[in-house]
């Protein structure tokens, strides 16, 4: 194959985490950009070529009207495209103020309302059809690099879809949830970060959203007898990915 | 070109959106607007009704580029508001990670965002093929100090380990060691970094902002000292709002920071040399004084000099801390909550950050209140604007743009950290 994969990197209302990940792939860097193209990049590059693209990966959760116009634009450009981190999947962190009438939220931030013109935080999948879902905030380096050399190579990348649990029982870590007590979302959330908060003694926050076949009012019912409290419980699920099917169970579970 | 407009609609190598709009009638600027229209995620809006002990984990995600600038901050308002005093080691370990995040951000912004601009190239890709020596030090740098917050933090971007009062794990102690060669090794590196940085043609343009920064009696300051300016302001973190303000403009979704009686204010690499080069590390000092460069200079096209300068000190500094860090020990990182307000400012890769909250005696956050250093800078960037624009007005377009978008750069923007940021429009009337 003679000429490389044309790639496109939008930014939607997002932290630019996921995104600086590619820059964060330095030992494989040189070799990534001799087989794809970064055609259109803004944070790394001043210059850009127009579409059409191969891959499109978009970060960040659509939270203005204008950004939805953005969104489709990048749909129509590009082959592939990818909702890049859980924004761009779920609505990520700012889908927690869903739960709060916009104009309270932005009272608490701006003085005068008028100038500000937001909306609901939804994930991209919400306004165009999406082809591929690499979660985690911030998406993990070697799945960002499995999903390339996978198109690359014109099959399907191995993307996990048990639950963190799994790579947490793999990796012989100690459990959080049963010998320490604390509520872990490592039960219902999908794996691809190697168990990385408990393996550094810390509960699994859910921030990958959730796994297949997720039992959320299961574990919603467990950190009840915990004891949390159901408001403990409700901001757990509500967090990451609360706009989901299966996250919403869970918060509504007790 | 005397009349007219320039507009750069979406400005490239920063972090975030904004654009920059400017209005020229027969030679003078009519009006000038930097418009940030990055979307308000409204972090300090839902962060009301959340708990304590999730604050560190959910500010890291105002910003994917200072993830531990925001963790830290966070905990240390929290702390001051529970009266928690953390132990020697927890308090060597967060500045080991925070100075991590200013190596890999440093030289992200020297070498992969400002780098380009002066050598004539739209990006380090393009860069590679005439520059693969620098291409390869940027790498390797970066590199270095993302595997040393990895060591301390579980992973680069929002990093998990940090926490009120301590650390959920400690690093191995070898692993430590380890690193510590690597950082020996890449002290050259960052010298010659200073020597490129130094090398490059600068315009000669300076005025007479206000420069604020942290300072402390500790040494350089990172995560701890009094704000103090080049026109003596000297405050704790407690007394932050009595003197630094913002206002709401109408043509950009970050608001405008000012010091009260006084105007608009510079943080950053630039602001803590000038203030604070008496306690770089004597190879920062060394590097420093070969550069040519007298400071305190108030040439913000000197920031990328400066961020330099700061790289070889944070590696200096990080080895010395790893010297202090003979054995870590597990300690007990209870602590109990009360209700009240905490304070917090550190300084972050891109100067200053401020951190407020008031909890609850449920531990629930009842208000936020939290400004980045790319909030403060925004209406300091303006007024560069307003004194550098005239003279690239007679610039052939394209040229004015990338000047225009070269003191925008000089201030490493992280715009999605400021909005509550570039599109450079020019119109000539």
């Amino acid at each position: 194959m003679s000429t490389k994969l044309k790639v496109s990197v939008y930014k939607l209302s997002s932290c630019a985490g996921c995104q600086l990940e590619f820059l964060n792939l330095e030992p494989v860097l040189l070799d990534l950009v001799g087989a794809i193209e970064f055609s259109y990049f803004p944070m790394a590059r001043r210059r850009y070529e127009p579409g059409p693209y191969d891959i499109g990966f978009v970060e960040g959760a659509v939270t203005c009207g204008e950004e939805i116009e953005r969104l489709k634009k990048a749909r129509q450009e590009c082959r592939i495209l990818v909702a890049l981190g859980s924004c761009a999947c779920y609505g990520g962190l700012p889908s927690i103020k869903n739960w709060t009438p916009e104009r309270v939220i932005v009272s608490r931030v701006y003085e005068n309302s008028s100038l500000i013109h937001s909306i609901k935080a939804y994930g991209i999948d919400e306004y165009v059809q999406v082809d591929a879902y690499l979660k985690g905030c911030p998406v993990n380096k070697d799945e960002l690099v499995e999903f390339i050399k996978g198109t690359l190579l014109g099959i399907r990348p191995r993307l996990r879809p048990h639950s963190v649990c799994v790579e947490c029982k793999l990796n012989e870590y100690e459990c959080i949830s049963v010998i320490k007590r604390e509520p872990c979302m490592g039960p219902v959330t999908t794996a691809g970060c190697g168990a990385l908060c408990p393996s550094r003694g810390k509960a699994c926050d859910g921030c990958r959203g959730p796994a297949n076949d997720a039992n959320a009012e299961s574990l919603a019912r467990t950190f009840s007898e915990y004891g949390l409290h159901r408001s403990d419980i409700v901001r757990r699920f509500r967090k990451f990915a609360g706009l989901t099917q299966e996250f919403s169970r869970g918060a509504d579970a007790v | 070109m005397t009349t007219g407009d320039i507009k750069v609609d979406y400005l490239a190598r920063v972090e975030g959106e904004g654009a920059l709009d400017i209005r020229v009638k027969d030679g003078e600027i009519v009006d000038l607007k930097l418009r940030i229209f990055e979307p308000p995620r409204f972090f300090q809006g839902f962060l009301v009704g959340r708990k304590y002990d999730e604050v560190p984990g959910i500010v890291s995600r105002i910003c994917g580029i200072c993830p531990v600038s925001h963790q830290i901050t966070a905990i240390q308002a929290l702390e001051d508001a529970f009266g928690v005093r953390p132990s020697l080691q927890t308090k060597r370990l967060r500045k080991l990670l925070a100075l991590s995040q200013w190596i890999q951000s440093h030289t992200l912004h020297i070498y992969m965002l400002a780098l380009p601009d002066f050598l004539g190239y739209e990006s380090i890709l393009a860069m590679a093929q005439d520059h693969m020596d620098a291409v390869k030090r940027a790498l390797k740098l970066k590199r270095l100090g993302n595997d040393l917050t990895v060591l301390l933090g579980g992973r680069e971007v929002h990093p998990v380990t940090a926490v009120i009062n301590g650390f959920t794990s400690l690093p191995p102690v070898e692993e430590l060691r380890a690193i510590q060669r690597r950082l020996e090794d890449a002290l050259d590196d960052a010298v010659e970094t200073v020597r490129l940085c130094a090398s490059l043609e600068v315009p000669d343009f300076s005025w007479d902002a206000e420069h604020v920064a942290l300072r402390s009696e500790e040494g350089y300051a990172v995560n701890e000292g009094r704000l103090v300016s080049t026109k003596g302001l000297d405050i704790p973190a407690w007394e932050y709002r009595s003197h630094i303000k913002e206002k709401q403009v109408p043509h950009s979704n970050a608001l405008h920071s000012y010091i009260v009686g006084r105007g608009s204010f510079l943080v950053g690499p630039l602001a803590r040399v000038n203030l604070n080069a008496d306690r770089l590390s004597p190879r920062a000092k060394e590097a420093m004084k070969a550069s040519g460069v007298r400071f305190p200079s108030f040439n913000p096209f000197h920031s990328a000099l400066a961020r330099a300068i700061e790289l070889v000190h944070a590696i200096e500094e990080s080895i010395r801390i790893i010297d202090d860090l003979d054995e870590l020990v597990p300690e007990d990182s209870g602590y109990s909550i009360k209700p009240g307000q905490g304070f917090a400012i550190t300084e972050a890769p891109r100067g200053a950050l401020y951190h407020s909250y008031k909890v609850n005696d449920q531990g629930l956050i009842e208000a936020a209140d939290i400004v980045s250093p790319t909030a403060h800078n925004v209406n300091n960037m303006e007024e560069d604007l307003r004194r550098f624009v005239p003279r690239v007005l007679d610039l052939p377009h394209d040229e004015a743009t990338l000047k225009c978008e070269m003191v925008v750069r000089n201030y490493d923007p992280c715009i999605s950290c400021s909005v509550h940021f570039l599109k450079l429009n020019i119109v000539r009337e």
